[in-house]
């Protein structure tokens, strides 16, 4: 089937095009160059195109998630819907059932998303979770940070067996990258601890978060993965945490980049809870600028922001002992799931009220972050879904970064408190993102990061995944219209996927199934069976579950993409 | 109990094989296969080890239809299917209950049969850990997978749940006896605590037994709370424990260096039901302050976990789910099979891997009785008694390959390693026919209603 969207303001930053006036045309799921006369026209004259969205981190597939939805049926019943034409019954706000999650990033012009913690023994289950979600494609991190392997290797300096393990371990469980939450912190948890700054030793492993993020990171360069390690860093949340997460980044700056496409050798993730100043909640001033400084000067740095939406949400994270601290802080139930030898994890509702200070400091630390990175390629817009707010915010972060109108009138109308700009230096940024440098910090800085070679760009032999808004950017002030851009973002005219229409006019028209986008490492064989005949024995005395039983069957992966990297090329 | 000796005639086995009973599901059996049956399962307790070996006792073999004079007869599988698809697709408020003995990949099709036609889809969590789940709903979740306490805990408690006879292997592969990576001595490294009115074979072999009295559980919680927030207890004895033993407790529960909590229905049935555990789970909210504290419920059946998490990641609820309004409701006391059956709501009812028949209320059988059930389940039991049509289905982890999760949410994959009966068909076969025959009778109403 061939296609050509006509007549569309297009904006492709990874090909330098920001706002042409040109027709996109795709063929047989593929984005092309010609097609012949029996083309199907689809008219978009003025109407925004853009590839399809890519968010870099989310939490949408597995058993934390489940957990959330078990224990919150109140959370589940606000967004509750009818089946209705192709769509299933929806559920849930700040955790989505799985059809809702790939419904709702399906009508906000997404077509790729990261589910950004994967715990290795319970990768079925995400699996599963990934199954039952449609219409979006997505790529899996399984934590390594944690892992007791891992920590005793990198005490020990042993890069190439980490390299070997993270080999293997992405093809078991079948993931893409390396995810690292709370280094050491998590493992202290175990015992009810956590660890404080990169430099505090977790007990018994007697090894520090410095040594296992420069340890996965070797071993990440060393095997050329298409992503770099993907960082949640100590301390989240604590005020006058910016320098630990400076110190983080800094740690690795040394190791050569080992990856074709991406430039960076460390990711970021929701920067904004790493950005605090001062030293407790009362005297909290923002480090956003510290850290924005840090970024804009070193380019083997990419982060996501996790902008706070001014939601009630579900917090989630694999920093088990972050989310304990949240739970006596806010009183609210806490549910926390811990995973023999591997990580732990946490789960809290929380509610980002306008009202309360500290929700308006961190909403402005995020814009703040958004505001003060200079180049677009180095930031991804997440909420860190659903930490942050949910993922169905987009639009509207999108809206506030295109208007510095309209966070000005927030700010001066109360619909956030003064702790917003007081503490922050919101008050004093004036900057307003323009279009392209939305699609970049939607879609294509994301694709980059990850390396990915088939989507998040219109190039010819891509992936057709395009969005298309229906505003005529040459006839919209965003700076004066927030809601207009809301909408539009949130009501994609078009979202396709692969070349199939699966959104028209913001309603969902065709259900397909997800890709599972995981990475298969070449040429490390030999050292892949060595490490396993070192790793089998404690394996098999120290998890509960049998090894043939531990592996991820493909029949749990039945769409997978499968990413070959050749070893150290 | 007689001395039986081991099985040494078989023609091969099937290793890492998984069973199929309570909420352990070690995955560790061997079966020991001799002309297409398990004559021997190493590994496995005498529970599991039975289920398996005696899977053709009372096995349903072919499909049946309830005659006008009441008596089962055989059937084909056509007509047993379109019969049972009949009585579904007319059906005004159908109840699917069971599923926490078949695998994900048969819910699957269920829910979307029960999204079709509008019914309650529910499991067994209804009628034993759901007051675990309300507790959860109510105050949290703090839980661990088993590797974790195998690996570090010092402390473990059972209450209101006796393993040694419902769970054989928890102590034995989880939980007391194993030698874990920070407990290198296994037993001798751990205190093992049985709070329970019952002196019972898991309090037998405990280091310390607390026999609380009956319906004491909310009021026994509440006291250890009090002493680990350093409040004074008011009377000498609380739910008949000394309060100067209750002191001594909750100190020692505050100086282990990790503690995990187990409890069941002991806990979940008594007097003040979800209440207890809201206590047991805030008392470990309040331990986890000094120390590291977890819980998990006990549950019983492999895939009762199973049904919970998939009902929720695919409607956002875990159980009593109701689609009868064309989306998904979960109202405890309202949707939930035993509150439907009383109030004689339910015309349809199909079970699947499960026996209302055997543990439902008498008024909730009653209702049964008098309604069309349709059973699908691999033995006759008490629910045939009541079914009108019989679909023999196969045994998950032995007949057929499946995805269950065990009671700590760790998701297994149970693979096959025998061949069915050749009269019967995989669960996930049969509902998937029940859901395409009424699809098709669906469609047929719809075009000639709109003639």
């Amino acid at each position: 089937m061939e296609y050509i969207l006509k007549n569309g303001i297009v904006y492709d930053p990874a090909n330098n095009i920001a706002g042409e006036k040109k027709d996109v045309m795709f063929k047989d799921g593929k984005i092309v160059e010609q097609v012949s006369s029996d083309a199907k026209v689809l008219d978009v004259t003025d109407k925004i195109v853009m590839p399809a969205g890519v968010d870099p981190h989310a939490h949408i597939a597995g058993p934390k998630l489940v957990v959330g939805r078990i224990y919150r049926p109140e959370d589940s019943r606000k967004g509750v819907t009818s089946k209705k034409g192709v769509c299933r019954s929806e559920s849930g706000f700040s955790i989505p059932s799985c059809p809702a999650t790939g419904y709702r990033y399906s009508r906000m012009g997404y077509g790729t998303v990261t589910e950004a913690a994967v715990p290795p023994l319970e990768a079925k289950h995400t699996h599963e979770e990934i199954m039952a979600i449609p219409n979006v494609d997505v790529t899996p991190l399984p934590l390594f940070g944690n892992n007791w392997f891992v920590l005793q290797w990198a005490k020990e300096g042993k890069i190439d067996e980490i390299a070997a393990f993270v080999a293997s371990w992405l093809r078991i469980v079948k993931g893409y990258g390396i995810k690292i939450v709370n280094p050491c912190g998590t493992e202290a948890w175990g015992w009810g601890g956590n660890v404080h700054g990169i430099d505090d030793p977790v007990p018994y492993f007697d090894v520090t978060a410095r040594e296992v993020v420069r340890a996965l990171a070797q071993a990440n360069e060393k095997l050329g993965l298409p992503h770099s390690i993907h960082v949640h860093p100590n301390d989240l949340g604590h005020p006058g945490n910016y320098p630990t997460t400076v110190n983080t980044l800094d740690c690795v700056k040394d190791i050569a980049k080992n990856g074709s496409k991406r430039n960076q050798t460390i990711h970021l993730t929701h920067a904004q809870f790493h950005s605090y100043a001062g030293t407790s909640w009362r005297d909290v001033e923002s480090g956003a600028k510290e850290v924005a400084d840090y970024i804009n000067n070193n380019k083997h740095v990419t982060c996501d922001i996790g902008q706070v939406t001014l939601d009630e949400t579900t917090t989630m994270t694999a920093d088990g002992p972050m989310e304990f601290d949240l739970h006596e802080l806010n009183g609210l139930k806490w549910a926390n799931k811990d995973i023999e030898l591997e990580t732990g994890s946490g789960i809290v509702p929380f509610i980002y009220s306008g009202k309360a200070p500290v929700p308006s400091f961190q909403w402005g630390v995020g814009l703040e972050l958004f505001l003060r990175i200079k180049d677009p390629w180095q930031v991804c817009l997440t909420t860190d879904h659903p930490n942050a707010g949910p993922f169905i915010r987009y639009p509207r972060i999108i809206s506030w970064l295109m208007s510095n109108e309209r966070r000005q009138e927030m700010m001066d109308n109360g619909e956030v408190r003064v702790w917003s700009y007081k503490r922050t230096g919101l008050g004093t940024l004036d900057r307003e993102y323009d279009f392209n440098e939305i699609a970049t910090i939607t879609r294509a800085s994301a694709a980059k990061i990850y390396g990915y070679q088939d989507r998040g760009e219109l190039t010819p032999g891509y992936n057709a995944d395009i969005a298309v808004y229906d505003i005529n950017p040459n006839d919209i002030d965003p700076s004066k219209e927030p809601a207009a851009i809301e909408h539009a973002f949130g009501n994609a005219m078009y979202t396709i996927k692969d070349g199939q229409i699966l959104v028209k006019d913001g309603e969902v028209v065709k259900v397909v199934p997800s890709h599972t986008i995981w990475t298969d490492v070449k040429g490390f064989e030999e050292q892949e069976k060595t490490v396993m005949e070192e790793v089998m024995p404690t394996f098999r005395r120290f998890y509960t579950v049998k090894f043939e039983n531990y592996q991820v069957q493909d029949h749990f992966t039945p769409n997978p993409i499968v990413t070959e990297v050749q070893a150290g090329k | 109990m007689a001395y039986e000796p081991p099985v040494t005639d078989y023609d091969e086995i099937v290793e890492n094989g998984t069973c199929a009973f309570c909420g352990c599901n070690c995955d560790d059996l061997d079966f020991l296969v001799k002309d297409g049956h398990v004559v021997g399962v190493r590994h496995a307790c005498r529970l599991g080890a039975s289920k398996v070996m005696e899977d053709m006792d009372q096995r349903l073999l072919v499909p049946m239809i309830r005659d006008e004079n009441g008596e089962l007869q055989e059937v084909d599988w056509d007509t047993a299917l379109d019969k049972a698809a009949e009585l579904i697709a007319n059906a005004v408020r159908p109840i699917f209950y069971g599923w926490s003995e078949t695998s994900i990949e048969t819910m699957k099709h269920g829910i979307r049969l029960g999204e079709l036609v509008g019914a309650v889809l529910d499991n067994q969590a209804t009628i034993c850990h759901g007051p675990s789940l309300q507790a959860v709903q109510n105050v949290g979740y703090p839980v661990a997978t088993l590797g974790e306490i195998k690996n570090r805990a010092d402390m473990i408690v059972y209450t209101g749940s006796n393993p040694m006879n419902s769970h054989p292997r928890h102590l034995s592969r989880y939980s007391t006896f194993p030698r874990g990576w920070f407990r290198q001595r296994g037993r001798f490294d751990r205190t093992l605590v049985t709070m329970d009115p019952k002196y019972s074979d898991t309090a037998k072999m405990s280091d310390i037994w607390i026999g609380f009295e009956q319906n004491g559980d909310y009021g026994f919680y509440n006291a250890i709370r009090a002493a680990l927030r350093g409040k004074e207890i008011d009377q000498d004895f609380v739910s008949g424990i000394p309060k100067e033993d209750i002191m001594e407790l909750a100190e020692a529960m505050k100086n282990v260096q990790f503690g995990a909590l187990y409890f069941g229905l002991g806990l979940t049935h008594t007097l003040s039901k979800q209440r207890n555990i809201d206590m047991a789970i805030e008392m470990l909210a309040d331990l986890n302050k000094y120390t590291k504290w977890v819980l998990t419920p006990m549950r019983g059946h492999f895939n009762v976990n199973g049904f919970n998490i998939f009902m929720a990641y695919e409607m956002g609820f875990p159980y009593g789910v109701d689609f009868c309004r064309g989306y998904p409701r979960y109202m405890n006391g309202e949707t939930n099979t035993i509150d439907l059956l009383t109030r004689k709501e339910c015309d349809v009812f199909m079970v699947i891997a499960a026996d209302p028949g055997a543990h439902y209320p008498g008024g909730a059988v009653k209702h049964l009785a008098e309604i069309p059930v349709i059973q699908v389940d691999i033995h006759w039991g008490p629910s045939t008694e009541i079914a009108d049509v019989v679909l023999p289905g196969s045994f998950i982890g032995v007949e057929c390959a499946g995805t269950s999760y065990r009671m700590d949410g760790v998701p297994i994959h149970m693979k096959k390693a025998v061949d069915k009966p050749e009269t019967c068909r995989d669960d996930e076969w049969i509902i998937r026919e029940l859901h395409e025959r009424v699809q098709k009778i669906k469609a047929e109403e719809a075009a000639v209603a709109s003639k």
